[in-house]
Order: C-alpha cells, then sequence, then structure tokens
C-alpha cells in the first residue's frame, strides 16, 4: 500500500520535470524571407515529437527559436507554461543535441558531457555520479577520457546525446542528429533513441527531413512546408489521412502515385472519378467545394496498387523497370510524368516490358482537389 | 611510385634557391661573428678553416728588460700573445723587406745587434754592447694563422659596446607590445565574431580599411599627442608605455583581422552548443575559444614580436636614444656610424639581433606556417 504511494508521488515528480510547450503564432523573418509563417503548435509533456518537412521548410529554425538560439518576430514560445521568448538558452531548461555533433574538441568526452554541471557549479560527486550515468545508459563508459577526434561518428553523436542528458533538461531538442551518419548506423542510432525516450521520459522535439526516422521514432508528426504547419499528427494519422498533396507525398516511401483526375459525378456518400481516361472508380470520399467536372488529383500508396488481382477500378499498364529488394519488387509504370510506382511480391516473375493490370480497393486512394486539400 | 611532374621539380629547385639564398648571408654572419677581428679585417668567413697568411708589425721589448748573459746583453721575448697558434714563415727588419729573412736566419741590425726568432714568435735580441734603445726595434713577420674561432666578440660587443643592453630593452620593447595587443585584440575579435551589436560590420570595414594605413603617416601626430599629454602629467613623452601604446595601436588593425579570420573558422554550432549548455559569452571566450585559439595566437604572437623586434622607426621615434632606452636595431644603425670600420661589432651585434628571431622560428615554426594561411585554409 505505502508502495502504491511511493510510485505515485515518483509519477508525480516525474510529470513536474517535463514540460508541454506552447508555440503561439510565431513568426520569424530572415530579412525580407518570411520562414515562418503565423505557426501554433502545442507539443504534449513526455511526448516525442518530429518536426518533418524538406530543406528550407524552417523546421530547423522552429527548433532553434524553441531553444532560444533564434530571436522570435511575432507570436510567444512558452515551456511549461512560461514564456520564454526573451529567456537565453540556458534558463529554458533544454538540452540540444545538433547534427555536426558540436563537441569541444579540445576537451575529453568527460569533460564535454561534464561541461553544463561545471557551469551550474555543481559538486564534483554530483558531476561524477551523472555523467557516468549518461555514459552507461549510452555504452560510452569505455571512452570518457578520450578526445572527440579519437571517436568515430556513432560514438560522437552518443557523446553528443550525453551531454544533454547528464544536465536532465525538461525538454531535448534534436536537430538532425542521425543525418552524418551512415545507413546502417542511423538505423541503429534511431532504435536506441527510441529506447532512450522511454527511458528518459522526457519530452523531446526531433527535427528531421528523413520521413522514415519521422514514422518510427514519433508519437506526433508535425509536417512543416515554407513556414506553415501542413499537418500534424500521429504517423499512422498522416500516413492514412493526409490533408493535403504535400503530406501524402512526403509520408511513405516510396512516395505516393498522383493521378491526373476528373469528377465523373457526385452522390451523397461517394465521389466517382475518372483515372486518365482509363478508369473509372467510385470513391467514398467528399468535398463541398468540388463539383463534377472538376479536374482533380487521385493519390494512391504503391503498397496499395494490387497488380494482377481483384481490385476496384483497374487498368492495364506496361512495366518498364523492375526493381527486386527480396521482400518486395517494385514495378514502375508508363505514365505521362512521372512513373506510377506499384508493389508486388518479392519472388514476382513480372519483366520488364510485361503489360499487367493494375488497380486499387476503392478505400485506400485519397482525392485532392485543384487546390491540393483532401477529400475528407 | 611518386609522380615526379615539371613543376614539382621547379617548385623544388625555386624552394633551393630561396633557401640558399637565405641560408648563406646568416651563415656568413655568424662565422664571422666567431673570428678573431685581425682575421675578419683581411679575409672573407669562407676562409675561416684556412689557415691564413698575416702581416703584422710587433715592437720588441727595449732596454729594461736586458739581462747580461753569455758575454751578450740580451732581450727575450715573445711576439704573440699565448696559445695564438701562429707559425711565423719568415720576418724582416725594414718596412721595404719585410720578408727578409727566414726562420733559423739571424738579422742584423745596423748598430751590429743581432736577432733570432723561433716560428712560435719568441725572439732573442742580443748585443755585445749594452742596450740603448728606449723602445724596441721593429720586427715585420708574416706568419701562417690557423682557423681561430673565438667568443672574444661577443664578450666585448654584449657588455661593452651596449648591445646586451639594447637587447634587454628590446625585449622589454616586444614582448608587451606583443601581449597587449594579443589580449585586447582576442576580446575584440570574439565580440566582432560571435556576438551580435549594432556597427559590428562598420566596424569590421574599419578595421579592414585601417589595414591599409601606413604607420609612418601617424607616427608625427601620435607623437605630439604624447608630448601634450606627457605635459600634463610632467611624465617623458618618449618612454616604454608610449612605445608599447604605439606599437598596440599599429598591430591592432592585423592581429584582429588575423584572429577574426581563425575564430571565424570555428563550427557555429559548437558555440550554440556551449550557450544551450549555460555558458556566457565569458565562458565561452574563456573555455572554449581560448583552448582552441593557442595555435593562432602563437602565431599571431610570433608575426606581431617578430614586427617590433625588428622595428626601427617607432623605436626611434617614441624611445629617446639613451642607454637605458635604446633599442637593438637603433643601437646596430649607431654602431654602423661610429664603429664602421669595426667589423667583429658589427657582425656580431646583427647576429646578437637575429637571435631571437631565428630561435622564435624554429621553435614554433608550424605555428608560424599555420598563421600565414590562417583562414585560408580550414584546420
Amino acid at each position: 500500500m505505502y508502495d502504491d504511494v511511493f510510485i505515485h508521488l515518483k509519477d508525480r515528480s516525474k510529470e513536474d520535470e517535463v514540460a508541454d510547450i506552447n508555440v503561439n503564432t510565431v513568426n520569424k523573418y530572415f530579412g525580407d524571407v518570411h520562414v515562418i509563417k503565423d505557426i501554433s503548435l502545442d507539443i504534449k509533456s513526455q511526448s516525442f515529437t518530429v518536426l518533418v518537412g524538406p530543406s528550407g521548410c524552417g523546421k530547423s529554425t522552429m527548433l532553434r527559436m524553441i531553444a532560444g538560439l533564434e530571436d522570435i518576430n511575432s507570436g510567444t514560445i512558452s515551456i511549461d507554461g512560461q514564456v520564454v521568448n526573451d529567456l537565453p538558452p540556458k534558463q529554458r531548461n533544454i538540452a540540444m543535441v545538433f547534427q555536426s555533433y558540436a563537441l569541444y574538441p579540445h576537451m575529453t568526452v568527460f569533460d564535454n558531457m561534464a561541461f553544463g554541471l561545471k557551469l551550474e557549479k555543481r559538486s564534483k560527486d554530483e558531476i561524477n555520479e551523472r555523467v557516468n550515468e549518461a555514459a552507461r545508459i549510452l555504452q560510452i563508459e569505455d571512452y570518457l577520457l578520450r578526445k572527440p577526434k579519437q571517436l568515430s561518428g556513432g560514438q560522437r553523436q552518443r557523446v553528443a546525446i550525453g551531454r544533454a542528458i547528464t544536465r536532465k533538461p525538461k525538454v531535448f531538442l534534436f536537430d538532425e542528429p542521425l543525418s552524418n551518419l551512415d545507413a546502417a548506423l542511423r538505423v541503429q542510432m534511431r532504435v536506441e533513441l527510441a529506447k532512450l525516450h522511454n527511458e528518459l521520459d522526457a519530452t523531446m522535439i526531433y527535427v528531421t527531413h528523413d520521413q522514415t526516422e519521422a514514422m518510427t521514432l514519433a508519437d506526433d508528426i508535425v509536417v512543416l512546408d515554407t513556414g506553415i504547419v501542413s499537418q500534424k499528427g500521429s504517423p499512422l494519422e498522416l500516413y492514412d489521412k493526409p490533408n493535403n498533396m504535400f503530406v501524402g507525398g512526403f509520408i511513405g516511401s516510396p512516395k505516393m502515385n498522383f493521378m491526373p483526375s476528373k469528377i465523373l459525378s457526385k452522390s451523397a456518400d461517394s465521389t466517382e472519378v475518372d483515372i486518365m481516361g482509363m478508369s473509372k472508380i467510385s470513391v467514398p470520399k467528399l468535398s463541398a467545394s468540388s463539383s463534377e467536372g472538376d479536374a482533380v488529383t487521385l493519390g494512391i500508396r504503391p503498397e496499395h496498387l494490387v497488380v494482377n488481382g481483384d481490385s476496384d477500378g483497374s487498368w492495364e499498364s506496361k512495366v518498364f523497370v523492375v526493381e527486386k529488394l527480396g521482400d518486395v519488387t517494385y514495378l514502375y509504370l508508363e505514365k505521362d510524368g512521372e512513373p506510377l510506382v506499384a508493389e508486388a511480391e518479392g519472388h514476382s516473375d513480372i519483366k520488364v516490358g510485361d503489360t499487367v493490370k493494375v488497380g486499387f480497393p476503392a478505400g485506400r486512394c485519397q482525392l485532392f482537389d485543384s487546390s491540393n486539400q483532401a477529400f475528407k | 611510385m611518386k609522380k615526379i611532374s615539371l613543376s614539382s621539380i621547379l617548385s623544388q629547385l625555386l624552394l633551393l634557391f630561396f633557401v640558399i639564398v637565405w641560408l648563406i648571408p646568416t651563415f656568413g654572419l655568424f662565422i664571422s661573428s666567431l673570428r678573431d677581428k685581425d682575421l675578419l679585417a683581411i679575409s672573407g668567413w669562407w676562409t675561416a678553416l684556412t689557415t691564413t697568411e698575416i702581416n703584422e708589425i710587433y715592437r720588441m721589448s727595449g732596454m729594461e728588460a736586458q739581462i747580461e748573459e753569455d758575454g751578450y746583453f740580451k732581450i727575450k721575448g715573445t711576439l704573440f700573445e699565448e696559445n695564438s697558434g701562429k707559425k711565423i714563415e719568415s720576418f724582416g727588419i725594414n718596412s721595404k723587406k719585410i720578408n727578409e729573412f727566414m726562420i733559423g736566419d739571424i738579422a742584423i741590425f745596423k748598430n751590429e745587434s743581432e736577432v733570432i726568432l723561433d716560428q712560435d714568435g719568441n725572439y732573442e735580441w742580443r748585443s755585445k754592447s749594452e742596450f740603448q734603445n728606449k723602445k724596441g726595434k721593429r720586427l715585420f713577420t708574416t706568419s701562417l694563422s690557423p682557423p681561430s674561432f673565438t667568443f672574444e666578440n661577443y664578450r666585448e660587443v654584449l657588455f661593452k659596446e651596449g648591445i646586451g643592453r639594447a637587447f634587454v630593452n628590446t625585449m622589454a620593447v616586444a614582448l608587451p607590445s606583443t601581449l597587449i595587443p594579443l589580449i585586447i585584440c582576442s576580446f575584440f575579435a570574439y565580440s566582432l565574431t560571435w556576438m551580435k551589436f549594432f556597427g559590428r560590420d562598420t566596424l569590421l570595414a574599419i578595421i579592414i580599411a585601417s589595414l591599409v594605413v601606413p604607420l609612418q603617416m601617424s607616427l608625427i601626430p601620435i607623437l605630439s599627442i604624447y608630448n601634450d599629454f606627457g605635459a600634463l602629467f610632467g611624465v617623458a613623452a618618449k618612454s616604454y608605455p608610449g612605445v608599447w601604446m604605439a606599437h598596440t595601436g599599429f598591430g591592432l588593425a592585423s592581429t584582429t583581422f588575423l584572429l577574426r579570420n581563425f575564430l571565424k573558422s570555428l563550427p557555429n554550432e559548437m558555440m550554440e552548443a556551449a550557450k544551450v549548455d549555460g555558458a556566457s559569452h565569458y565562458d565561452i571566450f574563456l573555455r572554449i575559444i581560448i583552448p582552441l585559439s593557442i595555435p593562432a595566437f602563437a602565431s599571431i604572437f610570433i608575426l606581431q614580436f617578430l614586427w617590433c623586434w625588428n622595428d626601427l622607426l617607432v623605436g626611434l621615434v617614441f624611445l629617446d636614444q639613451v642607454p637605458s632606452e635604446i633599442i637593438l636595431t637603433a643601437k646596430l644603425k649607431e654602431l654602423l656610424g661610429s664603429r664602421g670600420e669595426n667589423w667583429e661589432i658589427l657582425t656580431t651585434g646583427a647576429f646578437v639581433s637575429m637571435t631571437v628571431p631565428l630561435f622564435i622560428f624554429f621553435a614554433l615554426q608550424r605555428y608560424f606556417i599555420r598563421g600565414l594561411v590562417a583562414g585560408s585554409v580550414k584546420g
């Protein structure tokens, strides 16, 4: 019974340590360039939020504004209910991990990790304890006395993360931490970051341009496009119900196929469209703003295209490239403009030049209107 | 296999050429400074390792030294200083025939006194009658002098001619004149690089512009300001603090510029990481910039120090030419006028003034090169 109380208390204290982050109609200009346009975000305590988008979309700027490394032109950012617009980074109780690791080259791993604590004038014992604990979590105990240049890329990134951990901040900010690593290491570190988030229960904000990292790590994904939030939601929400063509195309790999289509007719619960003049399909999605004859775009993911099987709408198409990856085979089908990618089974015997029948179940596709917004 | 291309051969040859052009005079100066002053006056330094034929005039001792022995009045003595190593080949008693006698010959003077000489310079001058000469007769010797090296010149120059004092004075000028701008400029360069403030770029532009202002232009105005200022506080206008300030001012632009170029090459993210870690600008400067800038500091120290060490003009203008203040270059210039014929003093003095630049160059040459390419190559 007492145990329960203690556990409860422990949980409470943990909740106190971590923080909600509120971004309220924030704007940022670099000279005349409006890079962040009226962005508002709520980031829940203890969540893992990934800011994702193509380069130049403002995701790093957003992160740096939360960190306090960039000024905010208008709007407010608050951490744990406190507006931090004018607070320097050190008073925001955050830690940041940079893409280039940004380790101090003249200090040992230990000193790198202890730097923040020394500045806070912590006691020697406390510094030792915290650094050793962080080193244990990140499995870099053997390297504590080395200099950064004696470490590999993955080890350096661990040190950079360790430097963030030791200070026990409320919020962890990651600025493309894995993009300097090679592919294999990136996958490994991704898993470790996910583990770390579970272990630390801290609020984490993670910036990346890699949608795989976003999908695998995030509780919430925020897709940014040229300074505005395109969509925010859980990975599967974004995957299943993209708000617009940008999100549809950005999330998922290989990317969603887009096909020009036309609305043939509308009914109470579905819309009938014509796909490139090759096929007709009735889609259970509606948009108030569309009318018969409008040009729309139909989006369908490669994995939802059915090759030589039963489907709602189907047509025949010629294969001009076959990519065999073992578990799946990607077929590149002829289409005006960009090719259509379809996923077939791993040991498919379809060859280049073959003609295949492709189609898809009506429920799997997305419709986007002329302003690229999705039909609900 | 390393590929040998024409351009690499050419560049190697060019390098060799520069090395020779630089090395030969330096080496010559060094050898000359160690040679005997008499040898130095008659033969070049490249003959230093061979024996040299020298003609000299000596005077034998006078009548006070005579002793009576074996029915002769004799005057014995030696011409050379001890351990001179010189070997007499021939001698004469007449300035017109200085090679008249060989060793072992007996030379007879007009008054029938005779002299014998061995090759080490020991002579025996004898006469049947008592010597009446107050001064001894002259002997003209032709002798071979072996290579001889001596530190005598250095002793002379350092302690008698005042070069030693001038050396200390130059140190007293150059060291603070290097350290003060280095300290000021490291703060300045940091703020120009990593702090945001109004007018930063304008300030930088002014610094770059002032790089091209020749210091000769401002010497006299500054001295006149010093005069007014000195008069105000009753201190001499020409003094060490004055020359320190002058060097500091003249070095400020280039030092700041070089340091800023170096600091600019440090990664921005590292500074931001430190900021997030809770470091103030002062912490960043002290704990990150300074340790990482040691190579840059060293190379800028070298450049500025050598500049101050070799400077003549500023030292002439801002210091009095008195023993307690005169700097090496000014002292050498002074010696060139007053002791222009004493090569041993000039060569030795010049070499003394070179020792510090040479030492610095050899001890710190890797920083030297790094400093010259600072900012152009990412280290």
